[in-house]
């Protein structure tokens, strides 16, 4: 430190028992933090006998001070308060006795206390239970109120912005474009290379070019579009309407009649609607190409003969069926970025916890929503 | 152009600032501002909104660099020190921001903690002492670990000074210390201002346009002009109540009955 040199002074004091039962402290050296006079609190304790009933305090003139001193009266103030004894202070500096003063001005605040004991294990089952079917109806009547918001919209009486969709499309759409390529288009090579390594054994690298469409188009494109955005959108989603909620903006839109579901909610599962079905579309291709280049590149396919195998392998209700899902994919990524925004608590903390929830919402609605909708467009043959 | 009004005093200042000046982007907002504050100084920086208060209060406590011009500590360049020197010079400040600016993730205690923790090698349970300590000066003694959400603006406002005085500054920066305080908080906080400065023989520097603080507890003061762009008088402001022929100065101190 910068006093290294000169020989630091210490806290220094001195107990002297007269025979009425008063105890005087002097204190005397160098009080503040750097000194730790708070070693010297337990010479104090340690000191008091039974036969003490009074303190009193002296100082040396010369003495220095800050918090160091307090913190050291304060433990002396406690341990008399505890003993009943009576504590003199005027021997203290006026701004140190001040200080004190207002410190204990106000009178500790106690936090009331629940009745009892800890829960038992019964009850916090069951309030646990209780709040996890809360949580769970305010998923549904979030859902409910989205809904209701969409109905109004199609019949034109939604308060819609149309900037704030323009702009969030644009956001969603044209700028997650690099990202989708790169995952995409690696998707497409790992399938290739995966599928090759089996078909192989069988002579049948040709069939990789039907593999590669057929599992972009039908499943691949849609899965993996959707997971890139709920990491990009539905987090970015979270954390600007957590914000908002935090800067009482939210707050401010209710009290002008204004519905956060309209205004804050609706443009964006709309442009994410939207959006996600051409961005599956980028996707397949993307996905497509990337096969196409194992199968050139390694598997030595003609360029137009993998072309027109993909060709044959798919049709249009492939298509339809990737394109159907990214739009579900859209809508539930969007819910649950608003939902688990909306409902942020208001620190920094609350919204970093909403944004992961959302991350996590979105994904496992994607992965159970794919899986049902697979089931669904296999029972009707679609 | 130099100030209007100019009621000197005192000798060796513990903050200056020397021709300074401030721009937003290329519009310049004020220019050639200079003060000086004294020890044990209440020192209040009024003004118009928009003159530029809180900004100059940014440029003093190092948060931003000014466009020209330079702060002194005691003597010593701020701006023009390196980041060590300027470390060790902000250590002796502490700054209540306009809402507390609490980190809202901590308990009111941690808040205090935390500079402690950083800049002190003293032990956990001395660490613990000092933020109750502190937290008791301002009147929440017992409100250590509730999250500033659960507290009332007031008490946020007091629970940011207790961490402004973490460390025991010798200089304390207060950016409109009342706002959103009612008449007898507000009259309390002015109250801890004067205690603490007067047992602490801290100098207080303070952003604010409320007069009834101003005329309770300033010892000096200056006024930035928004239209003249620098300061247009400086002194005790009962003394410019009543000898500054400026008449925005006037009107400002009287809330417009003077003119």
């Amino acid at each position: 430190m910068d006093d290294e040199g000169e020989v630091r002074k210490r806290a220094h004091v001195t107990v002297d028992r007269a025979d009425d039962g008063l105890l005087r402290l002097r204190l005397s050296g160098r009080w503040t933090l750097d000194a730790r006079p708070s070693i010297v609190a337990d010479v104090f304790e340690h000191a008091l006998t039974t036969a003490d009933t009074r303190v009193a305090v002296e100082t040396d003139p010369q003495l220095e001070w800050d918090s160091g001193l307090l913190l050291f009266m304060r433990t002396v103030l406690a341990e008399a308060e505890r003993r009943q004894m009576t504590v003199d202070l005027a021997g203290l500096p006026g701004g140190a006795r001040r200080l004190l003063a207002l410190a204990s001005a106000t009178p500790e605040y106690k936090e009331p206390h629940p009745e009892g004991a800890a829960p038992s294990l019964l009850t916090r089952i069951g309030s646990r239970t209780i709040a996890a079917t809360r949580s769970g109806a305010d998923v549904l009547a979030f859902i409910g109120e989205a809904c209701v918001g969409l109905l109004r919209l199609l019949t034109g009486r939604a308060r819609f912005q149309r900037s704030e969709l323009l702009r969030v499309a644009q956001e969603v759409g044209a700028q997650a474009l690099p990202i989708v390529s790169l995952i995409t288009f690696l998707v497409g090579v790992i399938l290739a290379y995966v599928g090759a390594m089996q078909l192989r054994a069988f002579g049948a690298q040709a069939y990789v070019a039907d593999l590669v469409s057929v599992a972009m188009t039908r499943e691949m494109g849609a899965m993996m579009t959707a997971i890139v955005m709920a990491g990009r959108t539905g987090a970015a989603f979270a954390a600007e309407l957590g914000t908002m909620r935090v800067n009482e903006e939210i707050d401010a839109l209710t009290t002008f009649g204004v519905s956060p579901m309209e205004f804050l909610v609706l443009p964006r599962m709309v442009a994410l609607a939207v959006m996600m079905p051409f961005l599956c579309l980028y996707a397949d291709l993307l996905g497509f190409l990337g096969g196409a280049a194992v199968g050139v590149g390694l598997l030595h396919l003609g360029g137009l003969e993998y072309y027109q195998r993909s060709v044959q392998a798919i049709a249009l209700d492939d298509f339809a069926a990737g394109l159907i899902k990214a739009s579900v994919f859209g809508v539930l990524l969007s819910i649950a970025g608003c939902l688990r925004g909306l409902r942020s608590g208001r620190s920094s903390g609350a919204v970093g916890a909403a944004t992961t929830s959302a991350v996590v919402t979105g994904i496992v609605l994607i992965i159970v929503s794919d899986a049902v909708l697979t089931v669904l467009f296999d029972v009707v043959h679609f | 152009m130099a100030a209007t009004c100019e009621i000197p005093n005192g000798t060796r200042p513990r903050i200056e600032v020397r021709d300074l000046e401030m721009v937003y982007g290329a519009r310049i907002i004020q220019r050639n501002l200079n003060l000086a504050v004294q020890a044990g100084d209440i020192f209040v920086i009024m003004g118009p909104s928009g003159s530029g208060k809180s900004t100059l209060l940014r440029h003093m406590i190092g948060l931003v660099p000014p466009a020209r011009g330079d702060v002194f500590y005691d003597g010593a360049s701020f701006w023009t020190a390196d980041t060590n020197d300027r470390q060790r010079m902000l250590r002796r400040v502490g700054v209540l921001y306009q809402d507390g600016a609490l980190w809202s993730s901590m308990t009111l205690a941690e808040n205090v903690r935390l500079p402690l923790e950083q800049f002190t090698d003293l032990p956990p349970a001395s660490i613990r002492g000092i933020a109750s300590l502190k937290l008791a000066l301002v009147g929440l003694a017992g409100f250590e670990d509730l999250y500033p959400s659960e507290v009332s603006g007031g008490m946020r406002k007091r629970a940011g000074l207790a961490r402004a005085m973490a460390l025991d500054p010798d200089i304390l920066f207060f950016d409109e210390p009342s706002s959103g305080l009612d008449p007898i908080n507000s009259r309390a906080l002015d109250d801890l201002i004067v205690e603490l400065r007067d047992s602490l023989g801290a100098t207080v520097v303070m952003v604010t346009h409320e007069l009834a603080s101003i005329f309770a507890i300033a010892t000096n003061s200056v006024f930035l002009d928004e239209k003249a762009k620098t300061i247009t008088a400086a002194g005790p402001p009962w003394k410019l109540l009543h000898e500054c022929r400026n008449s925005k100065v006037g009107r400002f101190l009287t809330r417009g009955e003077k003119t």
